[in-house]
């Protein structure tokens, strides 16, 4: 890209942090609306939150956010809403749940089987709103959100067929994995008596690989440069209908991940109380991270932290869906924030321009200007 | 959303106008003949519930919350402002009935789910109108917000209040529900007869003039109004001008950010409406988790209905029953429903044949016969599959006729003031 100018930097730090401190301000006025305690509130949080065992619950919950991250942000560079990753996940989840109970096979192979399974149902889903929107003319954000609602009963329709108790509880669910199939934690945090996911490596790498193929590949181009403009893109060659069918495709391979650390890594099995709604959580993350691979980690981060820390308020007698208002307030202020530093940054750059013209003097030139 | 709108563009112009202004007679044989296919369907099946007074009556109720929201969806979009928010503001709206409900009666409760809903239209305007967020975003930070603040005052308003729990609001007194006089008995005696096409039509009358209720009248009156409003007032053009074209309506002086925050305001308070139905009469308070997607369900009912007030009142209409079906008797009315689809469908395949749309034609056949073929296979239909009917319905029809529905031009698209230059 462009050489990092610190008025740049600033800029692009301005709106999450601006963001931040907004929903952080609202989040302290309700508290102290309801009568509890601010400060004491963000002492006890901030204790219990920089606990090993909770730094590392923290990075697992973030380590699925990040990829259903990646997932949406994929979708957005090229100007596409996936709402549909949520149904991807988890369709893709109990997919992979189903495979790899029925499939036996050596230790790394299984991992693979699995997985590609979860990548290929989750593409499938959706190619389903893909091709809809390609040779239709169907909304994505519309058919994603039907898909969404069917993914839900065709799940439960399925989950009752293959269904069995899940051992000391009423939950039901489909047989347990076999041990070759289950990802192996790794002891991140020191001092946690809890492994990480081991699939936080797949999270990094995917990162990684989102930022190269974006960034510095053909494809990435194409891709991007659809998302800012069609017409741009077509008149340079690109295949419009190419570029939607193949980000989507990806988008969803990308979301049939989300459910992975969790299946492998703690459940190894797909019950009916499998976590929902990390789509949406997604999106919350990939706006405030920008759809940029590190930005987005740290929002995951941050996300997760919050909802770590509910455990904490819960026990103190703060009600945890405090939570939920600062997520829903951090997602609104930091888009509208990046809005204004955008409108700011836009009348900054006409001043700067308009002033430099102005001091060279030369009379046509400032013509142009105003 | 684009290509979407690149295809209706190149649409020809005789083509638009005959799909979306059916005459009055083609209706009423339209529904003639819907009516005819059902009567029929039930006296094949023997799956009397398919028209009863009891299944149209909670059909109605049904389609009265989806309606709502599909409603606050129509005047959004007509203005121009996408209104993904319409969940978020429909849990809003649940809340604030239930808080208002137990204390001040339903009918307060109902105007406070609507002050809570056009609080949440209010902050959607706000954010899209003023800041020029992209609308979608704004919409899923809303459905966010919505659920986490009401499960945040749940806690502080309803714990420890008797009847009351942390996801739960203490019961609501009923609104009242009203019948036409002298009507209900002569019509159940004709019902109760099962005749061919007769006991149909007495079923349906009496579902929906005896017990209803007075929120649902209003709620008729309300898509009555809207109607009326935005396609008969001057204020309505000039509404749905700035939904078609911005730059043009300002240009004839037309103030758009004002007609776009009052057209997502009231987005907002249809859709509280339609939460206070759920929480004051389909249920006896409010319940976390009450509106189940409804909130989405109208916005599709609205896309189906080509953003349209009739059209939304069919779509609505359409999953209203599906969800009475399946809630009523389960089993032996939906599985009858797979015929009726089935005989459609081939009904629907022998038009496009005579219309020299081959292929569509053949799609509609294959579907029919497959469908008649799970009917004559099978005993019963599982309930999974009735649960996710009204989606694939949308998705089907936004597959089938998606080049035929036409959005508003602007719709979605970002406007600041004085663009045009």
């Amino acid at each position: 890209m462009s050489r990092l100018e610190p008025r740049k930097v600033a800029m692009t730090l301005a709106a999450p942090v601006i963001a931040i401190v907004f929903a952080a301000l609202v989040t302290a006025l309700v508290l102290a609306a309801t009568g509890d305690p601010v400060w004491s509130t963000v002492t006890t949080v901030w204790d219990y939150g920089s606990k090993p065992r909770v730094i590392a619950l923290t990075l697992n919950q973030a380590t699925t956010y990040y990829l259903s991250a990646l997932a949406v942000a994929i979708g957005f560079r090229m100007n596409l809403f996936n709402i549909g990753v949520d149904g991807q996940y988890r369709l893709a989840a109990f997919a992979a749940a189903v495979v790899g109970t029925s499939v036996s096979l050596p230790k790394p192979l299984h991992l693979l089987v699995i997985v590609l399974t979860a990548m290929l149902v989750g593409a499938m889903w959706a190619g389903v709103a893909a091709v809809l929107k390609v040779s239709r003319g169907v909304s994505e954000v519309i058919s994603t959100i039907m898909l969404n609602a069917i993914a839900t009963s065709l799940i439960a329709f399925l989950l009752s067929k293959v269904a069995t108790d899940v051992a000391g509880s009423n939950n039901r669910g489909t047989d347990p994995i076999p041990e070759s199939g289950h990802f192996p934690g790794i002891p991140l945090i020191p001092g946690s008596p809890l492994d990480s996911f081991g699939f936080i490596i797949v999270a990094v790498l995917a990162g990684i690989a989102y930022s190269v193929v974006l960034g510095r590949t053909r494809f990435g181009f194409d891709l991007r440069a659809t998302g800012r403009s069609e017409s741009a893109a077509v008149a340079s060659g690109v295949s419009v209908k190419r570029m939607v069918l193949l980000s989507m495709l990806l988008s969803g391979a990308v979301a049939g991940l989300v459910g992975m650390p969790q299946l492998l890594g703690a459940s190894y099995t797909y019950s009916i109380d499998f976590p929902a709604g990390l789509g949406f959580t997604g999106i919350a993350i990939a706006l405030l991270g920008r759809n940029n691979a590190v930005g987005m980690a740290l929002s995951a981060v941050l996300f997760a932290f919050l909802d770590a820390s509910s455990v904490i308020l819960d026990i103190n007698d703060i009600s945890k869906e405090i939570v939920l208002i600062m997520q829903g307030t951090i997602v609104l202020s930091v888009v509208v924030a990046y809005e204004l530093v955008r409108r700011y940054s836009i009348a900054a750059e006409q001043r700067r321009v308009s002033r430099e013209l102005a001091s060279q003097g030369s009379p046509e030139r400032e013509e142009v200007a105003t | 959303m684009s290509s979407a709108r690149a295809t209706t563009t190149t649409e020809q112009p005789p083509a638009k106008r005959r799909s979306s202004r059916l005459s009055l007679p083609v209706v009423l044989l339209g529904v003639a003949g819907a009516l005819v296919l059902f009567s029929l369907v039930r006296v094949i099946s023997g799956a009397n519930d398919l028209t009863s007074s009891g299944t149209i009556g909670a059909a109605l109720s049904l389609a009265v919350p989806i309606g709502m929201a599909g409603l606050g969806g129509l005047w959004a979009e007509r203005a121009g402002v996408v209104n993904i928010g319409l969940e978020g503001m429909m849990i809003l709206g649940t809340w604030g009935a239930g808080w208002a409900g137990y204390q001040y009666g339903p009918w307060t409760g109902v105007l406070v789910g609507v002050g809570m809903g056009a609080a949440g239209g209010l902050l959607h305007a706000i954010a899209t109108v003023t800041f020029g967020v992209d609308h979608i975003v704004s919409g899923v930070a809303i459905n966010i917000l919505g659920l986490g603040v009401t499960q945040f005052l749940s806690v502080t308003a309803f714990e420890g209040v008797r009847g009351g729990g942390e996801s739960q609001s203490p019961p609501i007194a009923n609104i009242r529900e009203v019948s036409l006089p002298g009507i209900g008995e002569p019509l159940l005696e004709l019902e109760r007869k099962h005749l061919f096409l007769l006991s149909d039509l007495a079923g349906i009358l009496r579902g929906v003039t005896v017990g209803v209720s007075l929120l649902t009248v209003v709620a008729i009156l309300l898509l009555i109004g809207s109607f009326y409003v935005l396609w008969r007032t001057p204020f309505g053009l000039r509404l749905r001008a700035c939904g078609e074209s911005p730059v043009a309506a300002e240009s004839l002086g037309v103030n758009v950010y004002l007609m776009k925050y009052i057209a997502v305001i009231a987005s907002g308070g249809f859709a509280g409406i339609g939460g206070a139905f759920l929480a004051i009469v389909a249920g006896n308070g409010y319940r976390e988790g009450q509106t189940a997607g409804r909130g989405f369900i109208g916005l599709a009912a609205m896309i189906f209905g080509n953003w349209r007030p009739g059209g939304l009142a069919m779509g609505a209409g359409l999953f209203g029953y599906t969800d009475a079906l399946q809630l009523r008797s389960g089993v032996e009315s939906v599985h009858a429903l797979l015929l009726l689809v089935g005989v459609a469908l081939l009904l629907v395949a022998v038009w496009l044949a005579s219309k020299q749309k081959l292929v569509s034609s053949a799609i509609c056949a294959v579907l029919g016969a497959a469908f008649l073929v799970w009917y004559v296979r099978t005993d019963e239909v599982p309930g999974d599959f009735t649960t996710m009917t009204p989606y694939l319905a949308t998705l089907l029809v936004l597959a089938l006729a998606s080049q035929r529905l036409r959005m508003p031009a602007a719709d979605g698209l970002p406007y600041r003031r004085g663009q045009g230059g």
